[in-house]
């Protein structure tokens, strides 16, 4: 791993919620022009650290640098410029529900640009028919299924044209049909784009197929990374528990708590 | 008794800090005014469904209360043989009181409610959070284009209100009960000052229209990203505008009218 490759590099960052600490001095790199997926039980504060990445929350401490630059530190116009760079892709496609499909598609660039419309037009079209949704750029958000609503998102996301798309639980609640779409796209979208991909999932078969790189986050640790092949054959009770589904093992079925007997007979007690 | 005062305790560092961040989050949407401006088509779309959607229950009320206080105002008044008057009451009370008062009430009721929904349900809907990741800010975007519709809509409202009351009270007075027409409108004329009674009563609506849309957008914005978060956000819209039209008031009148 050559240094001046990585285009996000996280370190030693540390970030609490009230009393609980979400991530615990974990320190990642990310690759560019590679796809990156970050895994972990629902829970574990994926979302949070792709947040983090945005310069949306801040670490209690530790750094997050992308492209070399420090995020928390830059001024909130420099940020804003860096965010120009990078996507991010919403589980719930957090398109605006008050425009239709094109003109979702269109609101970066009306935002950020002085394009003419012609020239817009051109550009939603390219993005549009990159997912595949051309067709439907004139309904309204609430006209959409799922997975076309995260795909037109995705359009969204590449308007722009960024560095990087970061991807919050992109397979979650998505028929076989639009999975298989979603997981081609990206893999697609991040060769012809020449993208840098990070991709936050629990889903560990669709992710582990594209990805090229994996983390492993549990209990804000990382316990473990590679590539799919070394994930695979980990020694680690804790990957192999996780890569295949098993309910328990090192992470327990139970959530805390006092014992079932003592639980069930408080009441009597008292 | 400690665990009361903790709990005092609590409610007021919860309070205080919740002033700081309207505070910061009225300092920040104020700052988006000059992006607005610029952009005047976001205004416009706005300034449509925060005020002329507010066009309908604004006239109607206003026409029940000025035939209310028609009603009302002739049956006192004839006991002493002022029904001449009735003119005077009707304009006096709705430009100075009932008219900034009722109309905010109602502004809050329709429209503010409708805001801290709408900016409450973006964020639940990680909307919000989608523009900031697009470099783009929400504040100046979608709030402060919001805020000027509702600072700018409530003042005309108001003086729609008060209009639409005072042909109330004609219907129900002049028409219907048969005072002098002519005595309706010149006593009024005579009676009415612009800077006194008009003037003060668009200031109390300037002052109402910016505390209702604070008060609405942070509701919103400060929500809890959920179902039920929004749903209280949007109460504690209503209930503390409500608070805030009628305090506001009671102080605007007596440093208006009073010789303090």
């Amino acid at each position: 791993m050559s240094l001046n490759n990585t285009i996000v590099s996280v370190q030693n960052l540390t970030f609490s919620r009230g009393n609980r600490k979400i991530f615990d001095d974990i320190s990642l790199d990310i690759q560019q022009g590679k796809v990156t997926a970050i895994m972990g039980p629902s829970g574990t504060g994926k979302t949070t650290l792709l947040k983090i990445i945005g310069g949306q929350l801040s670490p209690a401490s530790g750094s997050v640098f992308v492209n070399g630059q420090n995020v928390h530190q830059l001024s909130r116009k420099n940020l804003y410029t860096l965010r120009k760079r990078m996507g991010m892709l919403f589980q719930s496609g957090a398109l605006l529900t008050d425009m239709n499909v094109y003109d979702n598609v269109a609101f970066p660039l009306r935002e950020h640009t002085d394009l003419n419309e012609s020239m817009i037009r051109t550009l939603v079209l390219m993005k549009l028919q990159a997912v595949g949704l051309r067709g439907a750029r004139e309904l309204m958000p609430n006209e959409l299924s799922g997975g076309m609503a995260r795909r037109i998102a995705l359009a969204r996301a590449i308007a722009l044209d960024p560095m990087m798309i970061m991807y919050d639980e992109p397979f979650t609640g998505q028929d076989p049909i639009s999975m298989a779409a979603l997981v081609q796209l990206i893999k697609t979208l991040n060769t012809t784009l020449n993208l840098t991909s990070i991709i936050v999932s629990h889903d560990v078969k669709d992710t582990a197929a594209i990805a090229d790189y994996i983390y492993i986050i549990s209990h804000g640790k990382i316990v473990g990374h590679g590539s799919p092949e070394e994930i695979e054959n980990s020694k680690s009770e804790w990957v192999q528990q996780f890569m295949h589904g098993k309910a328990d093992g090192p992470v327990h079925f139970h959530y805390p708590a006092p014992t079932y007997i003592d639980d069930l007979l408080a009441f009597d007690k008292n | 008794m400690i665990d009361l005062l903790t709990q005092l305790g609590k409610k007021t560092r919860y309070s205080f800090a919740k002033l700081g961040r309207s505070s910061f989050f009225l300092q920040q949407l104020l700052m988006g005014i000059t992006d607005v401006l610029v952009r005047p088509q976001l205004l416009s779309k706005q300034l449509y469904s925060v005020g002329v959607l507010s066009f309908f229950l604004i006239t109607i009320s206003g026409l029940f209360v000025g035939m209310v206080l028609g009603l009302q105002g002739y049956y006192i008044l004839s006991n002493f043989g002022a029904d001449e008057a009735l003119g005077v009451m009707v304009a006096t009370s709705l430009v100075r009181e009932l008219g900034p008062v009722v109309a905010a009430l109602l502004f809050a009721g329709r429209a503010g409610s409708a805001l801290t929904a709408e900016i409450g349900l973006m964020k639940a809907t990680e909307q919000l959070s989608g523009m900031e990741m697009m470099a783009i800010d929400p504040i100046k975007r979608i709030v402060t284009p919001r805020f000027l519709a509702g600072f700018i809509s409530l003042p005309l409202l108001t003086a729609l209100f008060s209009s639409v009351g005072v042909l109330g009270g004609h219907l129900i007075g002049v028409s219907l009960l048969g005072v002098d027409e002519g005595s309706y409108w010149s006593q009024m004329q005579a009676s009415l000052d612009v800077y006194d009674d008009i003037l003060n009563g668009v200031i109390k609506s300037i002052v109402f229209g910016f505390v209702i849309s604070w008060i609405a957008l942070f509701e919103g914005y400060d929500a809890i990203p959920t179902s039920e978060g929004v749903s209280c956000a949007t109460t504690r819209t209503v209930v503390n505008s409500a608070f805030a039209i009628l305090g506001l008031d009671f102080i605007l009148t007596a440093l208006m009218f009073g010789d303090i």
